[in-house]
């Protein structure tokens, strides 16, 4: 408990400390609500779709959870080089406990960031329901141990960052482009719409937009299981690869 | 009681074979010193030995445990102060040093107060709260050797842990652990280029050179052995004059850039 304790502060503590990483990680998102929201709010309201910003900031803000979590878990990359990873690789726990600890201190950052932004699109204009916003909340951290635990399994197999463009490129990126986080999944195309149903990251995006706005594709209750899963099984893989690391 | 029992042991890395069946014992409570020059294989059968590579071929035995089946018994039998850096610099110096205790399961009522005695011992109380990175290179490694002694284990390894140290500093450390080795039956397991460090503080040596023990026994043995006044001409004598080229990987070059960066003075 303490060990997981203490390696979740660690990752809070660094986190606290690198200002400019706060800022650099909310860039992006800024830049994609204002280029959607303002480029596609008109177009969105007149096919009918009702306000885009509140169609949109949830999107956002899960974008915001999953990039900051993948980071996260990566970050183990960085461990590496540095050297600090032995030290915590020839400890006297677990290492399940380990990789545990690391990732929910991961997704207590990647949450953080995920507030900062709601905060953000409360200010240009975001609405969203308090009744069910403590559901909203748990979405969010679900969605962060998922995406941690995701960069925690890949980075256990990577020695350098090099890899870090194709896995950003080729996996993180169009889970994101396909999850309904920036359209609506109804009224897809048939083969589009299959993809789309696939990525699990649909229902965490989904179970946060319809907590917040009620917009949702699915039902709530489908949307908590699938993330809880998937979360659940992304940890798993996470510590058996964790475990076989060699330093 | 042997603590540690090494037999034919061998490390593959791809093609090239950096300890190649190799054997040898430990006493416990006693201080051993692993020589050999620059890509010997020292710090490999280390990493072995700690949980940290699986050997190809052989048998270990640490504190009764065998690293590759039972590495959490093996890891709850020692410390380790590392050859390469393993701080995390962006935490300060004490949190380094809290960090290591909690995850050993040390109690604060213990904890605290020989942060203090070892942070103190290494010179370093008064920087406690400064981030290691603002550190220099001696500075770090004073902190990792102050962390090693933190938890009190049954064997205690040390990878060239005064390189870049003075000799003031370098006389306080051994002491601390000569201390450690008689009050407590610690076994110390270290490797040195400095032969009169290994003189001094071991009671045996073992020569390793290419990845082979070539000769193991007392300084005193060795100097015998070779007709020779100090360990370090026994050295020369045993393992020839000739400079190592290491055949270097692309992890040890990612390592001498590291350093270059980090301007720390390890080697
Ligand atoms: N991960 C690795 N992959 C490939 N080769 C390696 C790896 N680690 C070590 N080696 C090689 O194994 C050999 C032994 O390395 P090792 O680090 O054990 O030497 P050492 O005795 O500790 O030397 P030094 O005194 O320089 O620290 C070297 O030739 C090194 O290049
Ligand atoms: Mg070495």
């Amino acid at each position: 408990m303490n060990t997981i304790y203490i390696l979740w502060l660690r990752q809070l503590k660094r986190y606290f400390r690198s200002k400019s990483r706060i800022f650099a990680s909310l860039a992006q998102p800024l830049l994609f609500l204002f280029a959607f929201g303002y480029g596609f709010s008109s177009i969105f309201a007149r096919a009918g779709g009702g306000n885009y910003i509140n169609f949109l900031a949830p999107g956002i803000i899960s974008m915001s959870v999953m990039f900051t979590a993948v980071f996260s878990g990566i970050e183990i990359i960085w461990d590496k080089q540095f050297g600090f990873l032995k030290e915590t690789l020839v400890a006297p726990v677990s290492r399940f406990n380990i990789m545990l600890g690391r990732t929910i201190g991961g997704s207590t950052v990647a949450f953080i960031q995920g507030l900062i932004v709601l905060l953000i699109t409360l200010l240009v204009g975001f609405r969203p329901s308090l009744s069910l916003l403590f559901f909203a909340l748990v979405f969010m951290f679900l969605l962060a141990l998922f995406f941690t635990a995701l960069g925690t399994a890949i980075a256990s197999k990577l020695d350098d960052m090099q890899g870090f463009p194709l896995i950003m490129n080729f996996l993180v990126m169009p889970l994101f482009f396909l999850s309904g986080a920036l359209f609506p999944v109804a009224g897809l195309p048939k083969i589009f719409s299959y993809i789309v149903k696939l990525n699990p990251l649909t229902y965490a995006v989904d179970g946060i937009r319809g907590t917040m706005n009620g917009m949702h594709a699915f039902s709530l209750t489908l949307d908590f299981f699938v993330v809880v899963i998937v979360a659940v099984v992304c940890i798993w893989i996470g510590s058996l690869l964790f475990r076989s690391i060699e330093a | 009681m042997k603590i540690i029992d090494v037999k034919g042991v061998s490390k593959k890395f791809g093609n090239f074979e950096a300890v190649k069946n190799i054997s040898f014992a430990v006493e416990q409570g006693t201080i051993f010193a692993f020589l050999g020059p620059n890509g010997a294989g020292k710090t490999t059968t280390i990493k072995m030995l700690t949980t940290l590579l699986h050997p190809t071929d052989g048998s270990i035995s640490l504190n009764g445990f065998d690293p590759v089946h039972h590495p959490e018994q093996a890891r709850h039998s020692f410390g380790i102060v590392f050859q390469d850096p393993s701080l995390d610099t962006e935490l300060t110096a004490y949190e380094n040093m809290e960090f290591h205790a909690v995850l050993y399961g040390v109690k604060s009522d213990v904890y605290k107060p020989r942060i203090q005695e070892l942070m103190e011992l290494v010179d370093l109380w008064d920087r406690k709260d400064s981030l290691v990175k603002d550190f220099s290179g001696g500075m770090k490694r004073r902190l990792e050797i102050a962390r090693g002694l933190l938890h009190h284990p049954k064997v205690l390894f040390l990878d060239e842990p005064t390189l870049g140290l003075d000799p003031q500093t370098r006389n306080h450390i051994w002491g601390y652990i000569q201390n450690l080795n008689k009050k407590e039956g610690l076994t110390v397991f270290f490797t040195t280029h400095y032969m009169d460090e290994a003189d001094r503080v071991a009671n045996t040596v073992s020569i390793i050179d290419h990845g082979k023990i070539i000769s193991s026994g007392s300084p005193e043995e060795l100097k015998q052995k070779t007709n020779t006044k100090s360990l370090e001409e026994a050295f020369l004598a045993l393992t020839g004059n000739e400079v190592r080229h290491e055949e270097a990987s692309s992890k040890d070059s990612m390592r001498q850039a590291r350093r270059m960066w980090q301007g720390g003075n390890r080697r």
